[in-house]
């Protein structure tokens, strides 16, 4: 075996991974997924109940930090499994039971308000993320049904807690 | 009569008619309370016009359609509502109209003959609305609404289904043997109404006296627009989108109404309702409906008064024998059992079968599918019922979307060849509801979605104005100020 037959081939093989090299280089700075995209694909499989029990301020943040890799896909109570696997699909992971510290799934329900208690405070108001409440100052207020995602975000600013949830009217009788 | 192409697919069905044809159409007595399902089959709901205590007689509005699917609905009897409340049904939990039957069979006094021949098809249309003619073959959809899309999209061709291919119905059967002039009668009323050029009457070749009396009507008629086409008996031709294929030669496509191809089509039934309607000026109060099975006495085919409950129907028919292990409204193929038969009948109510055992095949368990393809080469409405199935195992909407699960008409033809007895139909509709389900959820979740930025833009909004007003009170504040 001499150096002769033996430089060909060494040229041949440094040449081809230069080449792929470069290639694979470029292709990786050029075509890199596109991290809007993403955020877009994972806030479409969220419930967009945009109840916070995430500790994202809303759905979008949320689908957010799974894209950049702070948050995992396990922290979605509304969403439940359902959409820890679509998540999981979605990512190329394996689907994991949700982390029960931000709390249980429940069946989908929506926020009433004993009008009889209500006292026109308005500070459920700008509580909802929705806009589902109607009202004024010193007037009785309304949870509009259709709008409402059932998030809990009102409770916590009722002074006379007269806001309950329960399921919605078309699954009650 | 030529030779017609069949059916993509489907099953030759021991036909199981003849006990109840052995009696001419008989009326069955009026109820003594009549109770009208506001939603008579199609899925939505008429609102009432009349209120407890309101004095009605037959043919009197009750209850007015809103949507599209909704038809107005008559009294069936003569008296006074006596409740407006929910009961149970044949589809489930539903308001209905009860009316105490005061046995004075009164007519409402504006019911008169409808001079047709000399309205245009807009009014027409208009009056057979108002006369709550529904689909009488099951679906109960409004006939006008079908017509009136007719009419917009031009359709030149009116198909009216004679095929009646589940194994126990008849009374498409028992109606043209005996009222073929009414079919004939009704068609033509139709064509008027629709703008169509021409009417075919469509059944089965296993109904030799039923064709033979339509053939004598269309005679009669002396109409050349009318004509009348006999297939091979196969089961699901009596499915709209099947027959349509059977006569035409050509497939409605799968996202489009038959409109589409210049086709309409409606129940036998439904164009006798519109002839009495016409001839009499009745709305549609009456229907005809198979009482059979082996665990019904004397099994038949009645003229009843919608609103009647089952019971009083089969007690019309001798009553119940053999100790019923079922009864099921519809047909044994695509009917469903109801546990009570205290419901009331409705127009899309054609059959009822009191089924004892040795009727019902028992399911055996349900083993693993085998992949023989018996399924796919059932189905008639061309689809992969085995992929399918294992989508839907799989909970995999894209794919459920893919292989047309949407397109499948829950005839249960794959059901009925699986020799692994999966109950594949059931596990479609159960799919289907599933995605009906994800689908109003994905829509809450989108506008719930939108409502939220709206509200994070409006509260970014009102800070950036606070903040600005505040700077401009300090800089006012600093101007003011002399030092």
């Amino acid at each position: 075996m001499s150096g002769n037959t033996l430089l060909p081939a060494v040229g041949l093989a440094a040449g081809l991974a230069a080449g792929i090299g470069a290639a694979l280089g470029w292709a990786a700075s050029r075509l890199r997924p596109d991290a809007g995209a993403l955020v877009e694909q994972i806030d479409a499989l969220l419930p967009q109940t945009q109840c916070g029990q995430c500790r994202y301020p809303g759905c979008r943040p949320y689908a957010e930090a799974i894209a950049s890799g702070a948050a995992d896909i396990d922290r979605c109570p509304p969403g439940g499994e359902t959409t820890v696997r679509a998540l999981a699909a979605l990512l190329g992971r394996e689907p994991r039971p949700l982390d029960p510290q931000f709390g249980p799934t429940k069946p989908r329900q929506v926020a009433v308000i004993d009008e009889e208690r209500c006292i026109g405070c308005a500070l459920c108001l700008p509580a909802c993320p929705v806009d589902a409440i109607v009202g004024a100052p010193r007037f009785m207020h309304t949870v509009i049904e259709a709008q409402c995602t059932g998030c809990e975000l009102c409770l916590p600013p009722c002074p006379v807690d007269c806001i309950e949830l329960r399921p919605p009217s078309e699954e009650r009788e | 009569m030529s030779s017609r192409p069949a059916l993509p697919a489907g099953l030759r069905l021991d036909a199981r008619k003849a006990r109840s044809l052995q009696q001419p159409l008989r009326p069955a007595p009026a109820p003594e309370v009549a109770v009208l399902s506001l939603d008579q089959g199609s899925g939505e709901a008429a609102e009432p016009t009349v209120a407890v205590g309101t004095r009605v007689g037959i043919g009197t509005r009750v209850a007015r359609a809103v949507g599209t699917a909704a038809s107005d609905l008559h009294s069936s009897v003569a008296g006074v509502v006596v409740a407006i409340a929910t009961r149970l049904t044949a589809t489930g939990l539903g308001r209905c109209i009860s009316i105490e039957n005061d046995a004075t069979d009164a007519r409402d006094p504006a019911l008169a003959p409808l001079a047709w021949r000399a309205l245009d098809g807009i009014t027409l249309l208009d009056r057979l609305r108002g006369a709550g003619i529904a689909g009488l073959g099951g679906a109960a959809f409004p006939t006008a609404g079908k017509l009136a899309l007719a009419r917009a999209n031009a359709a030149g061709h009116l198909i009216l289904n004679g095929a009646e291919c589940e194994p126990w119905i008849c009374c498409d059967d028992a109606l043209m043997r005996e009222r073929a002039a009414d079919v004939v009668l009704g068609g033509q009323v139709m064509l008027a109404a629709c703008g169509a050029t021409r009417c075919t009457i469509a059944l089965e070749d296993d109904k030799p006296e039923a064709a033979a009396a339509i053939a004598a009507a269309i005679a009669a008629a002396q109409d050349g627009r009318v004509e009348l086409v006999e297939l091979p008996a196969i089961y699901p031709l009596g499915a709209e989108r099947q027959l349509i294929e059977a006569v035409t030669g050509r497939e409605v496509p799968h996202d489009a109404l038959p409109p589409a191809i210049g086709v309409v089509c409606q129940n036998v039934g439904t164009a006798a309702a519109v002839a009495r309607f016409v001839s009499t000026g009745e709305p549609a109060v009456t229907r005809i409906v198979t009482v059979t099975g082996s665990g019904v006495a004397r099994p038949g085919n009645l003229e009843i008064h919608i609103g009647t409950p089952i019971a009083a129907v089969v007690a019309a028919c001798g009553g119940y024998q053999d100790d019923p292990a079922r009864l099921i409204v519809g047909g044994a193929m695509t009917g469903r059992s109801v546990s009570s038969d205290l419901v009331p009948t409705t127009k899309g109510i054609n059959c009822i079968v009191a089924a004892t055992l040795a009727d019902v095949a028992i399911r055996g368990p349900e083993m693993p599918c085998i992949r023989c393809g018996d399924c796919a080469t059932a189905c008639p409405a061309r689809l992969l019922p085995q992929q399918l199935h294992r989508a839907a195992q799989a909970d995999d909407r894209d794919a459920l979307t893919r292989l047309g699960l949407a397109d499948c008409i829950e005839c249960g033809c794959c059901d009925y060849v699986c020799p692994s007895q999966i109950p594949l139909t059931a596990r479609f509709h159960a799919a289907r509801l599933g995605m009906q389900l994800h689908d109003a959820e994905r829509r809450r979740a989108i506008e719930a979605r939108e409502r939220f930025e709206r509200h994070e833009r409006r509260l970014a909004e009102q800070a950036e104005a606070e903040r600005l007003a505040f700077e401009a009170a300090r800089r006012r504040a600093r101007g003011a100020d002399p030092k």
